[in-house]
């Protein structure tokens, strides 16, 4: 058996929630704090991932990044890169399907966050950077965690976005899910159903990681 | 060494413009509560920005809008108590008290510093706590402690004891007397109970729609309160607004009785009695009232009384001890509003 789309899965899944998780956070943060009307109109947008299915997410996609597209073409004609069929144009797509459960989560965490404990800690002298990191971080801990885990999850599942935007070479853009699909159209079922049990035996280590975060914040919060 | 505070801010409809000096002494805002107490403490930290105006303490400009001077709350160096006390959740007694600390340079004196305060607070022993483990005197005490080893200029205390059961109250309100006592600089507390506010402070400005409405010593205040809502605020119940007769008589209308004064102030458009300054003596001033309510306190009764006249439907209080009340007990009473305990108020 060949171990290359379980990789590729891997590597493609912690690059985008690596990714997401920085601008994830950082746009829940500032939106938290936008005046009411901007924080309605980026929340939609920002949310819309969530809602659209991944194909029409991958035809957007190639609108903008495919060769002869506005940002696609310049790419190519700069630098000679070619933003698609790659193994890391997975990235792309798997970015955007996931940046909405990192971003929401983390915004319901800072939501919650009791500012006083900012506040106090300004007029103690302490730097901002000081309360991002050392206060509000730790204290918004677990919905951060588990907004991390949650997209890492959804990005390792990819299918639709992912298939249209990077395409199935094996041994090149092939990951788990569209290999379990190939496999199953060229009725090689025996196979397509070990990636299967590998697909499920992640998934599960995935959600159980969320419960315990889940339990580890009940009793937090009980112990406050 | 003082504060003086002139500024203005629009939050929809509610216009805050309070101005007000304070020297080396404890100084309270007494006001009910959303009359922009606490947010005037948020513009003196710099936690909230005023539109225009200017804060100055100890001839140190934190704001001043006209040269855009707005300090960030990290320079002004301001000692602010929040009510829930803002304790940090994620870090212990020690890391707590040692964060107050950030704005002393030599770090090794950090440290140092922290173990002092630790002492001074009777905290030993619970360095490693956490706060959600503490009681809450201890975590007011952690949020003092806090706050004073971060050598503030000005105190700023924002309803100290809210948080806290009504029996623990006197306790740490004995240790936030120290706490100001050996401070020694200006305090600003608010609060809208009045018997923390008298026997904590030195001067008192009443805060009355997000503008200052009087100030002064804390005697002149509560003895003689110039208007009703300042009367109301120091524990006056009975409030009525009066029709001058002549030289020497007002009807004071919400009660329905008419009154002799020996003197009627010019600007004087109500008139107060404190419950308790009503009296079974019979001198002067003395009507027939109803009784339509009796209540039974722990050491008192207060009725509700009304004239023996149509039309009148505020009642005026009585407080009375048990023993009149349950000698007397009757449907109608005789009683004495003395001249000499009538407040005239404007």
């Amino acid at each position: 058996m060949d171990w290359f789309p379980l990789f590729n899965s891997l590597r493609i899944a912690l690059l985008s929630s690596l990714i997401t998780f920085f601008i994830g956070l950082l746009s829940a943060y500032y939106i938290s704090k936008a005046p009411r009307f901007v924080k309605g109109v980026l929340d939609v947008i920002f949310t819309l991932p969530l809602v659209l299915p991944p194909t029409v997410v991958g035809y957007l996609l190639l609108r903008v990044l495919g060769p002869k597209r506005m940002i696609g073409a310049w790419f190519l004609e700069n630098f000679g890169i070619k933003l698609t069929m790659t193994w890391w144009s997975a990235i792309f797509a798997t970015t955007v399907v996931i940046f909405p459960l990192m971003y929401r989560t983390a915004r319901g965490a800072f939501e919650s966050f009791d500012e006083t404990l900012a506040y106090s800690a300004q007029t103690l002298g302490l730097s901002n950077t000081y309360i991002f990191w050392k206060i509000r971080m730790p204290c918004c801990r677990q919905g951060i965690l588990a907004g991390t885990v949650l997209a890492f999850a959804r990005a390792l599942g990819e299918y639709g976005a992912t298939s249209m935007i990077a395409g199935y070479t094996p041994g090149h853009t092939a990951t788990i899910s569209t290999t379990v699909y190939q496999l199953w159209r060229t009725n090689n079922d025996a196979l397509a159903f070990k990636w299967v049990l590998v697909n499920l035996a992640i998934s599960f280590v995935v959600l159980l990681a969320i419960n315990m975060l889940e339990k580890k914040n009940q009793r937090l919060t009980k112990e406050g | 060494m003082s504060l003086y505070v002139d500024i203005e801010k629009k939050l929809g409809n509610f216009h805050l413009n309070v101005k007000f000096k304070a020297k080396d002494e404890t100084l309270a805002l007494l006001g009910a509560s959303g009359c922009g107490k606490s947010m005037t403490l948020k513009c003196i930290a710099g936690i909230e920005k005023p539109d225009t105006g200017k804060i100055v303490l100890n001839e140190r400009t934190l704001f001043d809008s006209k040269e855009e001077i707005n300090l960030t709350p990290q320079q002004r160096n301001i000692g602010f108590m929040f009510q829930n006390y803002a304790l940090f959740p994620n870090m212990t007694v020690f890391e707590n008290i040692k964060a107050g600390t950030v704005r002393e340079k030599d770090k090794k004196n950090r440290k140092a510093r922290t173990y002092d305060a630790i002492e001074r607070f009777h905290l030993s022993g619970l360095e490693n706590h956490y706060p959600s483990q503490l009681s809450g005197g201890q975590q007011q005490r952690v949020a003092l402690a806090r706050i004073l080893v971060s050598n503030p200029e000005i105190l700023l205390l924002d309803e100290p004891f809210s948080a806290l059961d009504s029996h623990l109250r006197f306790q740490l309100e004995q240790e936030i007397r120290n706490v100001i006592r050996d401070f020694g600089k200006t305090v600003i507390l608010v609060s809208h109970n009045r018997d923390e506010i008298f026997r904590m402070t030195d001067s008192i400005a009443i805060i009355h729609n997000g503008h200052v409405e009087t100030s002064g010593s804390k005697e002149q205040i509560f003895t003689t309160p110039k208007t009703p809502y300042s009367a109301a605020l120091v524990g006056y119940k009975n409030i009525s607004k009066i029709e001058k007769i002549d030289d020497t008589h007002i009807y004071a209308s919400d009660w329905g009785v008419t009154l002799e004064l020996p003197q009627i102030p010019q600007d004087m458009h109500h008139v107060a009695i404190k419950m308790s300054d009503i009296t079974t003596e019979l001198s002067d001033n003395i009507s027939d009232f109803r009784v339509i309510e009796e209540v039974e306190n722990s050491f008192s009764y207060t009725l509700s009384l009304l004239p023996d006249q149509a039309g009148i439907s505020s009642p005026i209080f009585w407080e009375t001890d048990k023993k009149t009340w349950e000698h007397i007990r009757n449907e109608s009473v005789k009683l004495s509003l003395p001249s000499s305990k009538l407040l005239p108020l404007s």
